[in-house]
């Protein structure tokens, strides 16, 4: 451990650079399929992919839109003008020797996100995104004396993100580092499926005492939120350590150990490679008309800290608030910001249907297996269900009942009022029938009864728990606590 | 046997007056008389036979066959032609079997043409004289002591020596136009992106283009009819013209003619000379307005090309590591020495030179002085054409500087076997269709006038260009 005073001399500084998969159904660069997750090695690949004699590149469209998406929802818009780029080097998993990537024109240039760190706001930079393929796979089995190549993910759409370097603690690495997975995925931009590495992380970590950057380390390829912040905790102690023990820190790429909760030194980046950049030929550069960017941009949904900011006006808290914030990407299909999207003007309905889903709805779907949830009409139910509590007939208790049976029906009941009633939720809410079983309860207990008119008010809820008893639970709370007074004289 | 016109033979296969089978049996009788010539690496019987046979069989059962149906060609050996082998004239390739076809071949095939062999070349189309051929040196029709022009030598000679009605070549810096020359042939280079280059061998992505080689201009006109046109595969492709480019119907009066001063400067040969300056009196006399036009920043083209080529080439040439496909040393004991020695033991001298100079630069420090300046120049040599051609129709001068050389006469100086190209090259830097047609010979060894028109023009080049022919200069 180092010595917290020690800490405190030092100002550490984060980079990140994020490399998302698009959501294509084909590659970047060719028609075969894009899904390598469950496919055997060296089956989804083309001419082009296998970089034959001839095979041509020729960019997808579709990859080209998500990129246009992904930069309104990093706070941007496209770049007019873009152009693609070969970076050359010599390796199996690279058919071509050249990945093809945007080297300095970019499809996304300057552009900024919001980030939340214990309730503070903090706005991390984006320098640029770009679009590139990704390579092949390699493995060495141990022991033999060949390697394997696997050309299922050449050619994957990637777009590579990089921050600022804004950064200084771990917490705000990982914020950032979640704030971009909300983000693609409430763009639809990637699946971000970080378990399949559709979504991985580069991470840059320098300390310094004074003004000046420290030498920094870039640990690669990372795959989880917490392994975000747990190697930059990781690295920036031991640069500190180093530094205190009068060494110098070696600019170099590292690895993750999340077995061991360390980065490892994986090679030296003393001599910089070159990658001999050259414009691809092969590959027109990508000129965006206004109305094509004007389209996509109508089309964009809200992201995460516009709707953190309308759910915190319904007076949700941050738990609350970040409850549906991720409900929505953990089950996308639900909808959940969808349906407050349509009820948002009626600010008492929308707070009380955001209360059900955080409460109600979120709860029970996440402890249901993903194959037994099923998708029904959120928006009539809960419309439904608000006007039979506004007209006093569903309790509280009742209608969350009520809620998790019908969010667990094979489908939603035609008529909501008819199904409660059915099943025994309304509440009666008639004065004169709730009246009657109020005298007959006080003549009951004429103990409380007394109680209650020398004014012992506790044992008005022990009268209204008997009308409820006696109504079989039918009766409206707040009504029979009303009459029970009102009999009483009171 | 001399050929009919390509529509010709199309017409009487279709009408059942001579059969598929019998051209491509003629084709490959000649192709084994002329062998002597080593203009083709391989000969394609069992596919043309088969395919000459489902063409006869369905003109029996009175089904539509193309508008080239019966009709042989040989493609240059970068063309891949399914389940033939393609070597680009490379050891590096040797044994490699094309598991997909060129968009130009399949286009061709689907209108009846059949493919019979595929010709040689400089390797990796890397060449002026395709005496670069890892395999074998094409010799001149005209002069078996002489070179046939590269890099499209071997399909310029087959034409030329009658074993089919077309080939096809490609033009990078001249590769199609110069063997034209040398060989007395009409060579055509279309607009940049006219035909895909979808399954064609890179070597300058930025340059490459596909044309024909054939006697005449109408039948050049009639396989770029069939050959281009947008395709999927290929990004930098552009819609045909909609006249498309048959029934050529131009018209020599009035044509502004504008002969490049620089183009007729020292250095062309006494014969070409002459014959040139013959064609414009022809030209002059037949109507068109000629005037001199100069395009300054034009000697600096082949300096401009020598450096953009070969940066193209070492990034094209990367692919081929012994990896997956093609030469791959045996014994290597890790695969750093797999990649050095595939490469170093596969390439010829022409590629290495090409890799070194394109891998130089193109390195960090050093490209900004020569990538991208020449790139710069090479947009001043685009704004200059412009210029030219917003105020004459077409550019004429000769093809090459002097006629066919002899064999070896270069291959040991290479700067001097790059300047063979200074006349071409421009054209493949600007992006503009060019032409060479033959206008008569010096001591019996071919010379070609060269026009060049405006991007996306071949229409109209074309048209001129048969006017030109029907002088018979």
């Amino acid at each position: 451990m180092i010595d917290p005073k020690v800490l405190a001399d030092y100002t550490a500084t984060i980079g990140i650079e994020c490399h998302v998969q698009l959501k294509t159904a084909t590659k970047l660069f060719s028609a075969v399929g894009n899904d390598a997750r469950e496919a055997p090695a060296n089956t989804l690949v083309s001419h082009i992919d296998f970089g034959m004699p001839g095979a041509l590149p020729v960019l997808n469209k579709q990859a080209l839109y998500l990129a246009v998406k992904a930069a309104f929802a990093l706070g941007t818009e496209p770049e007019r003008f873009s152009k693609f780029d070969r970076k050359h080097y010599f390796y199996p998993d690279l058919p071509k020797g050249y990945q093809i990537s945007q080297f300095d024109e970019p499809i996304i240039g300057k552009g900024a996100i919001d980030i939340n760190v214990d309730g503070q706001i903090r706005t991390i930079g984006i320098t640029r995104a770009h679009m590139e393929e990704d390579a092949g796979k390699s493995t060495h089995p141990a022991g033999k004396d060949y390697s394997l190549v696997d050309l299922n993910r050449a050619g994957t759409p990637l777009l590579e993100i990089v921050s600022e370097p804004d950064m200084h603690t771990s917490a705000e690495a990982k914020a950032y580092a979640r704030e971009l997975y909300l983000r693609m995925r409430y763009a639809d931009v990637s699946d971000a499926n970080l378990y399949y590495g559709n979504m991985r992380f580069d991470v840059n970590v320098s300390v310094s005492k004074t003004d000046a950057l420290g030498t920094r380390t870039e640990t690669k390829n990372i795959n989880s939120f917490r392994a975000v912040e747990k190697s930059v905790d990781y690295e920036i102690a031991r640069q500190i350590e180093q530094l205190e023990a009068g060494e110098i820190i070696v600019q170099e790429t590292r690895g993750w150990d999340d077995t061991k909760q360390s980065t490892f030194s994986q090679r030296s980046k003393e001599n910089a490679d070159d990658y001999r950049y050259m414009p691809d030929p092969d590959i027109p550069p990508v000129v965006l008309a206004e109305d094509y960017i004007a389209a996509i941009k109508a089309e964009m949904p809200d992201m995460p800290n516009v709707w953190r900011k309308r759910l915190s006006n319904l007076g949700l808290d941050t738990a609350q608030t970040e409850t549906l914030i991720d409900a929505q990407v953990d089950f996308l299909q639900e909808n959940y910001l969808q349906l407050l999207e349509k009820v948002i003007n009626d600010n008492a309905l929308a707070k009380q249907i955001a209360n059900w889903l955080v409460n109600v709805d979120v709860p029970y779907v996440r402890e249901q297996p993903a194959e037994s949830v099923r998708t029904i009409d959120r928006e009539r139910l809960y419309r439904t269900t608000a006007v039979l509590v506004a007209d006093g007939k569903l309790s509280s208790t009742n209608t969350k009942a009520m809620l998790v049976e019908l969010l667990a029906a094979p489908s939603l009941p035609d008529d909501i009022a008819a199904y409660a009633s059915d099943k025994g939720y309304i509440q009666e809410s008639d004065e004169g029938a709730i009246a009657a079983i109020v005298a007959q309860v006080i003549t009951d207990n004429p103990k409380a009864a007394e109680d209650v008119r020398n004014g012992e008010m506790k044992a008005i809820g022990f009268l209204t728990g008997q009308v409820m008893k006696l109504s079989q639970g039918k009766a409206n709370p707040a009504l029979a606590g009303q009459l029970i007074k009102k009999h009483l004289g009171l | 046997m001399a050929w009919d016109s390509i529509a010709t033979i199309a017409r009487k296969v279709q009408a059942g007056e001579i059969t598929a089978l019998d051209q491509v049996t003629a084709a490959f009788k000649t192709i084994e008389d002329k062998q002597e010539f080593s203009a083709i690496i391989a000969t394609l019987e069992d596919r043309a036979l088969e395919r000459a046979k489902i063409i006869d069989d369905r003109i029996a059962k009175g089904e539509a066959v193309g508008r080239l149906a019966g009709v042989p060609f040989i493609a240059k050996d970068n063309f891949l032609v399914f389940g033939a082998e393609t070597t680009a004239a490379s050891n590096i390739l040797r044994g490699f079997t094309a598991p997909y076809q060129a968009t130009a071949i399949e286009r061709l095939e689907a209108e009846g043409a059949i493919c019979v062999a595929k010709a040689n070349l400089d390797a990796f189309a890397h060449g002026s004289s395709t005496e670069n051929s890892d395999f074998m040196v094409t010799k001149n029709p005209h002069d078996v002591t002489r070179v046939p022009g590269g890099s499209s030598g071997g399909s310029a000679a087959a034409v030329m020596l009658d074993m089919a009605p077309f080939a096809l070549g490609t033009d990078t810096g001249g590769s199609i136009r110069l063997p034209a020359s040398y060989c007395g042939a009409v060579g055509y280079k279309p607009t940049y992106g006219l035909v895909s280059r979808s399954g064609v061998v890179a070597m300058a992505s930025s340059t490459d283009v596909i044309g024909p080689i054939t006697k005449t201009v109408d039948d050049s006109a009639l396989v770029l009819d069939v050959m281009s046109g947008l395709d999927d595969m290929d990004g930098t492709t552009i819609p045909a013209e909609a006249a498309g480019y048959i029934d050529l119907n131009g018209d020599l009066v009035g044509k502004k003619i504008g002969v490049v001063k620089e183009y007729m400067a020292e250095g062309i040969a006494p014969g070409v000379r002459e014959r040139i300056e013959a064609a414009i009196e022809q030209l002059k006399a037949a109507g068109a307005v000629v005037s001199e036009v100069s395009l300054p920043s034009l000697p600096t083209a082949l300096a401009v090309y020598y450096i953009l080529c070969p940066a193209e080439v070492s990034s094209n040439l990367s692919r081929y590591d012994g990896q997956r496909y093609g030469h791959s040393y045996k014994d290597a004991k890790d695969l750093t020495e797999s990649y050095k020695k595939s490469r170093s033991t596969g390439f010829g001298k022409e590629a290495k030179r090409r890799i070194m100079i394109g891998t130089y630069v193109l390195s960090s420090g050093y490209y900004d002085a020569y990538y991208k300046k020449a790139q710069t120049v090479r947009t001043k040599l685009i704004n200059e054409f412009n210029d030219a051609l917003s105020q004459v129709d077409f550019l004429l001068g000769p093809t090459a500087a002097d006629v066919a050389f002899k064999i070896g006469e270069n291959t040991d100086d290479p700067l001097k076997m790059y300047l063979t190209d200074i006349l071409t090259v421009a054209a493949n830097l600007v992006g503009v269709p060019s032409i060479n047609i033959p206008v008569g010979s010096v001591d019996g060894l071919p010379v070609g006038l060269q026009l060049m028109a405006a991007q996306r023009q071949d229409r109209a080049l074309l048209s001129i260009a048969k006017k030109v022919e029907e002088l018979q200069i």
